[in-house]
């Protein structure tokens, strides 16, 4: 009976080595081995809950915000915080806590979009370099050499800054996307671009190093001598095992991203007012950081970027921890 | 080995002359025209096709572009359009300001960095670990952007202990503040590889042997775990080198520093090109230089590392 209450907390560990050989219920208990692993980390559900907060504000922002973020008010400009504005206004009259909220908003389209068509990007170039080797690899790796060689803010203040205008200039030649311009929305096309083309030359490293080592692979032989074309070897085959790496990088690089855009209009380059975004509206408010609320306008966007950086960073510690058990 | 140093030293140049050609190329195809933007008010057609024609920028691209790389083979730099002085003259002084920065900062962080680290590591799972651990994901998941102004108006303007910003050299209480959020992003990263180089190592069978060899802790510690552990760090400072000029734009920006970050930023606005370019051609030349010597440290420390 001892002995029984002893093992218990083992349980998990040992499930899937007896079910192995079962198909479809090692599959479903390979996820369900890996949602416990990854339950048992409390910081990282925590983490989770953080992201789905921000994931919920963004995406509910209409609702949740008292103002329109956006509207200029000059009758009440750089208000303390009061019963009317919660967290005061700004140097416009509008409303900094519905700000805050549409600045989830932003960073909830600008991250995930960044990560994305990097991720395309470098799952494409990575498993082609990876797969065919040869001259597509020296060429890929050479330009991703090229890509290191600028440290990744710089370029993409770079990229960034020159694109800007481009981009205003090309949008507006389509008539419907005219409005779209003036809304200030070009700005989340560029920085997206920008973070991309950072972003993306990493990820594409990685899987070609994946797919190096897995290529060698018995199954993959398999797959080969029984006449797969490569697309197939390439989708079926190499990326689906080199997911967890993936993945991982995926969740630490949605926080860099929510990182650089927040820096980016920081700097004044990326998202700009009337748009709202966090890291602009630290700028605004460490200007006049003499006014007796901005050391509150400070500290809450200042506290939320940290706090969902500091999210995907244990989220992508507990992913790594759940996707790789013999870690243990 | 010598196969291999020459091929990278072959390959920095062609590596350089690409990075120009990008930065180059994206300012010429890019935004706004420069000449305009100086001009702002006083713009007439006239004099500003007279000035682009003694500035020369009515060329086709890869004149202007050969032109360019003829001079930074002589050293010379270009000419700043905003200051319409030379390059060379805005930055050489700048460079020694944000050189000064960053290397108190990088020393700071390795000498408070390593030590911590090894603390955690041999306090494993203890409270101790666990403040060390905690403080480090706080120091790499704030960013330079929250924490300068948070500290400026806490230190500065609250309780008025340090001066807001400026520069008067590196030991002046000026300098105090920028090099601490310089520092923290740096210290929480080298605490954070440490750790854990030095948790994997504590494992390896020869320390084991140190161990029972009835070698005292600390030597065990100093003189077979840590020299171990330090060899990885080695691509950290690497990178360490790229990761300090995004702190730098912010730092000086944020505290009024002259350095090159700041001046930066500024030309970035101005669109003030030629300074753009020899800054970014700078700092990819400090990037690719350090990458380089880290390869050559690592064959050197590890006699394992052999390249083909």
């Amino acid at each position: 009976m001892g002995s029984a209450t002893e093992s218990a907390p083992r349980q998990p560990a040992t499930a899937p080595r007896r079910q192995f050989g079962d198909g479809a219920v090692q599959h479903r208990s390979r996820w369900w081995n890996f949602g416990s692993r990854f339950a048992r980390n409390p910081l990282a559900v925590v983490s989770l809950f953080i992201v789905l907060g921000m994931v919920f504000t963004g995406t509910f922002a209409p609702w949740l915000a008292p103002y329109d973020p956006t509207e200029v008010n000059y009758t009440e400009v750089e208000q303390m915080p009061n019963l009317r504005h919660p967290l005061g206004t700004d140097d416009h009259g509008r409303d900094q806590l519905s700000r805050v909220i549409w600045g989830a908003r932003t960073a909830i389209i600008v991250a995930p979009s960044a990560t994305v068509v990097g991720l395309v990007l470098g799952l494409f170039f990575g498993s082609l370099a990876g797969y065919f080797g040869g001259w597509i690899d020296n060429v890929v790796m050479r330009v991703t050499d090229v890509l290191f060689a600028f440290p990744g803010l710089l370029f993409a203040i770079l990229v960034a800054s020159t694109i800007q205008p481009r981009v205003e200039a090309w949008l507006m030649t389509f008539e419907s996307l005219g409005s779209f311009v003036k809304a200030g929305y070009a700005e989340f096309l560029v920085v997206i671009l920008a973070l991309s083309l950072v972003g993306w030359a990493g990820l594409a490293r990685l899987i070609r190093g994946q797919i190096l080592q897995l290529k060698e692979e018995q199954f993959v032989e398999a797959a080969r001598a029984i006449g797969a074309r490569s697309s197939r070897i390439i989708l079926r085959h190499l990326l689906p095992n080199a997911l967890a790496p993936i993945i991982v990088s995926i969740s630490m690089g949605l926080g860099g991203a929510i990182l650089a855009e927040t820096t980016l209009s920081f700097l004044g380059i990326g998202i700009n007012p009337p748009t709202p975004s966090w890291g602009a509206m630290i700028y605004q408010n460490f200007n006049f950081w003499r006014h007796p609320a901005a050391p509150v306008l400070l500290w809450i966007p200042g506290l939320i970027v940290a706090s969902l950086v500091f999210a995907f960073n244990f989220i992508g510690d507990g992913l790594h921890e759940a996707l790789n058990p013999h870690l243990d | 080995m010598i196969r291999h140093l020459l091929r990278r030293l072959l390959w920095l140049p062609v590596l350089l002359l690409i990075v120009t050609m990008i930065t180059y190329a994206l300012g010429f195809y890019g935004p706004g025209d420069p000449v305009k933007i100086v001009m702002g008010q006083r713009y007439d057609p006239e004099t500003a096709d007279r000035v682009r024609h003694e500035l020369g920028l009515d060329r086709p691209f890869f004149i202007q572009y050969g032109d360019y790389v003829w001079g930074l083979l002589h050293g010379d730099l270009g000419k700043s359009i905003k200051y319409r002085r030379p390059v060379i003259d805005l930055i050489k002084s700048r460079l020694w300001v944000s050189f000064q920065l960053n290397a108190a900062a990088l020393v700071l962080g390795v000498f408070a960095g390593i030590p911590l680290g090894v603390l955690a590591a041999i306090r494993h799972h203890t409270w101790v670990d666990y403040v060390i651990v905690t403080g480090t994901v706080a120091g790499i998941s704030f960013p330079t952007f929250v924490v300068a102004p948070i500290l400026l108006w806490f230190l500065a303007a609250r309780f008025r202990i340090l001066p807001p910003g400026g520069w008067d050299g590196l030991l002046s209480t000026k300098a105090v503040m920028p090099i601490i959020v310089l520092t923290m992003g740096i210290v929480a990263v080298f605490v954070r590889q440490t750790r854990a180089n030095m948790l994997e190592v504590v494992g390896q069978d020869y320390v084991r042997t140190a161990r029972s060899k009835g070698l005292a802790e600390r030597a065990v510690v100093i003189v077979h775990a840590l020299r171990n552990a330090l060899i990885p760090l080695l691509t950290i400072f690497g990178l360490m080198v790229g990761g300090l000029v995004g702190g730098t734009f912010i730092v000086e920006t944020i505290f009024g520093i002259p350095g090159i970050g700041r001046l930066g930023v500024q030309s970035f606005f101005a669109r003030d090109y030629p300074v753009i370019m020899a800054l970014t051609t700078l700092i990819a030349v400090a990037y690719a230089l350090a990458n380089l010597f880290v390869d050559l440290g690592y064959s050197i420390i590890d006699p394992r590392i052999r390249y083909g």
